[in-house]
């Protein structure tokens, strides 16, 4: 028996979603969205709960889930910051920026702080190319990048 | 050269809600389309010589013509906002400023096909839009254009929004649905003969974003209207984007047939900080790369772009000025594509790999000429022995590269 439940909310959420498919299958995506978003990570509890929901195998649900670049398979920062990496975000400068925010942290890509605050991520293009260099910040883009700019929206955390 | 279809609404404030957009003409071709039968939209669809915009340019009434007028199962129509490729940024501009335009696109569009419910498949990442897209949905269930009667008319039509989970490779069709039936997004093995697409065994279309946004206009003002922007292979137009090295990076509707310089030049403002332009990938980064010299007689539209050995893909343009690094800019991409092969054939995930590991040992000045061979048995290795399109595009765009910019590449090699 898995420890891990959805929320009241979550559960209303699933049952809703359950009529705008054809087949139960299609809800593997958003009920990992969910999970991720009530536990910050999807643990294998939560795997082995789903694969109950969704009428597979635990061992489905994380060959699926590990596919899918966003979800985490393990917990992460308050602050999940992912910086593009790509060719137009190259171009605009998009290194110094890296290498400003693995010198500010102190940690390196795919790293968490120890105070669990802050993951630094690495993405390939956000579809932010206009606004190169651009990175997100948890669910919020954030473009036309430079030095001062991260320094005040972290300052200001 | 600006021209404003699907573009119209962009700049007029608040046009995402409902009441704003009520009142710049959305929802205006309902009346219309209800009127005509469900071939007859087809038929303008197909006259109208409207292309996909989601990089592979296919006839889009054509394309509905595919689904069979008679089936047990239910039909689908799936949108493609998956908005992956590098250089691309598009489609957004569509769900931020005008979704009310998108979901009036679907209502044209499934009734075409006979499609009663139409899923949104759009990347992880745009949080903002898929909310953004939500809230235009809920708007049109509470006013009517969406639910049991669209509009008042006897017409069923449900839409759910469905978020992917960050892979590029999602944007593919066949593995776009793979994933909207709940598995990873591997691509499907394709048919010999054309078909429609499948969600869960129902027959089912795959658009772009923009390209279901374009529908309204034509069916709206008629096939000949929209024939009267473009050229005629390429009718109509476009939402290009510039980034890289531009002045004015960003989003322009264009109609096609534009030459590409003018649009750097006057549209793009040139190229930053007064450089000169080395090269320009011309429609996101699976199009092959053109030198500054090739592009003086090139037009924006798919015959132009294909007569000159690339391709016009999403109409998003990457600029390269004189002093980019092209094996950098290559290496840089290469690395995209390595991590995106979705891994299911060999060639694929391993040669894509390969490559990436040669030009990091050509950029470190361990190199030899010999590795062009190598890189050039890889490309051969990923054309033509795949699933899908992914690899032998990836082997297409690496020969450019290193063709094209050869003396750059041998100067990195000390040893023959
Ligand atoms: C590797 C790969 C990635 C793709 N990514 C996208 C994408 O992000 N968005 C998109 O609309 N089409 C993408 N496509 C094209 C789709 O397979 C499909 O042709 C398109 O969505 C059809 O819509 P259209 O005819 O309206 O363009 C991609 C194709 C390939 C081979
Ligand atoms: S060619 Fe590459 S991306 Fe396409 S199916 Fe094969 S491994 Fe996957
Ligand atoms: S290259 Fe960075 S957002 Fe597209």
């Amino acid at each position: 028996m898995s420890e891990f439940k959805f929320s009241k909310q979550n559960e209303e959420k699933f049952e809703k979603l359950l009529t705008r498919y054809p087949k139960r299958a299609s809800l593997s995506l958003p009920s990992l969205w969910m999970v991720q978003y009530q536990e910050g990570w999807i643990s294998e509890d939560a795997m082995i709960y789903l694969a109950d929901k969704l009428g597979t195998s635990a061992m489905d649900i994380l060959s699926i889930a590990s596919f899918y670049t966003m979800f985490n398979l393990k917990p992460i920062g308050t602050y999940h910051i992912q910086v593009c990496k790509t060719l137009s975000c190259k171009l605009c400068g998009s290194e110094k920026i890296r290498s400003h925010l693995t010198n500010r942290l102190g940690i390196k890509f795919g790293e968490t702080t120890k105070d669990m605050k802050f993951t630094l991520s690495e993405v390939e293009c956000l579809g932010a190319c206009g606004e190169a260099p651009a990175m997100s910040f948890n669910d919020d883009y954030v473009g036309n990048l430079s030095i001062e700019k991260i320094d005040k929206m972290l300052d200001e955390l | 050269m600006i021209v404003h279809i699907v573009s119209k609404n962009f700049d007029i404030k608040d046009s995402h809600k409902l009441k704003v957009a009520l009142k710049h003409d959305r929802y205006n071709s309902l009346e219309k389309l209800f009127s005509m039968k469900p071939f007859e939209v087809t038929r303008e669809v197909v006259a109208s010589g409207l292309r996909g915009k989601g990089g592979g340019g296919a006839a889009t009434g054509n394309k509905w013509e595919l689904i069979p007028k008679e089936h047990e199962k239910p039909t689908y129509l799936v949108i493609n906002a998956d908005e992956s490729e590098p250089g691309t940024f598009k489609d957004r501009q569509i769900m931020e400023y005008d979704p009310h335009l998108l979901i009036e696109g679907i209502i044209n569009s499934s009734y075409a096909i006979g499609a009663h419910h139409s899923y949104i498949y759009i990347r992880g990442e745009y949080v903002f839009w898929a909310k953004r897209l939500n809230e235009a949905i809920d708007e049109a269930y509470k006013a009517g254009y969406l639910g049991e009667k669209v509009a008042g008319f006897d017409y069923k039509l449900d839409i759910t929004v469905h978020r992917g989970g960050g892979a590029y490779i999602c944007g593919e069709k066949s593995a776009l649905l793979e994933s909207l039936e709940g598995k990873r997004g591997h691509p499907r093995l394709k048919p010999q003969q054309k078909e429609p697409e499948w969600f869960f065994g129902g027959p089912t279309v795959v658009n772009n974003v923009e390209t279901i946004a374009s529908v309204p206009y034509i069916i709206n003002n008629g096939f000949e209207a929209y024939r009267s922007h473009g050229t005629y292979c390429s009718p109509g137009t476009m939402l290009f984007g510039l980034s890289g090295h531009i002045n004015n990076p960003g989003i322009y509707e264009l109609p096609f047939g534009v030459s590409m310089k003018d649009v750097i030049e006057k549209i793009g403002g040139g190229i930053k900080n007064g450089k000169k332009l080395k090269a320009i990938i011309p429609g996101g980064s699976s199009c092959a790369i053109l030198k500054a010299d090739e592009i003086k007689n090139i037009t924006l539209d798919y015959e132009s772009l294909q007569q000159n050995g690339s391709s016009l893909g999403t109409g998003g343009m990457i600029l390269l000025d004189e002093d980019t690094s092209i094996p950098d800019a290559m290496k840089n991409l290469f690395e995209f594509y390595h991590h995106e092969s979705c891994g299911q054939c060999t060639p694929c995930r391993e040669g894509c790999g390969w490559v990436d590991k040669i030009l990091a040992k050509l950029l470190s000045g361990k190199g030899s000429k010999k590795d062009f061979a190598t890189i050039l048995d890889a490309c051969d290795m990923l054309n033509g022995k795949t699933i899908c399109v992914f690899a032998p595009s990836v082997a297409f765009i690496a020969h450019s590269y290193i063709t094209k910019f050869k003396n750059e590449f041998y100067s990195l090699c000390k040893t023959d």
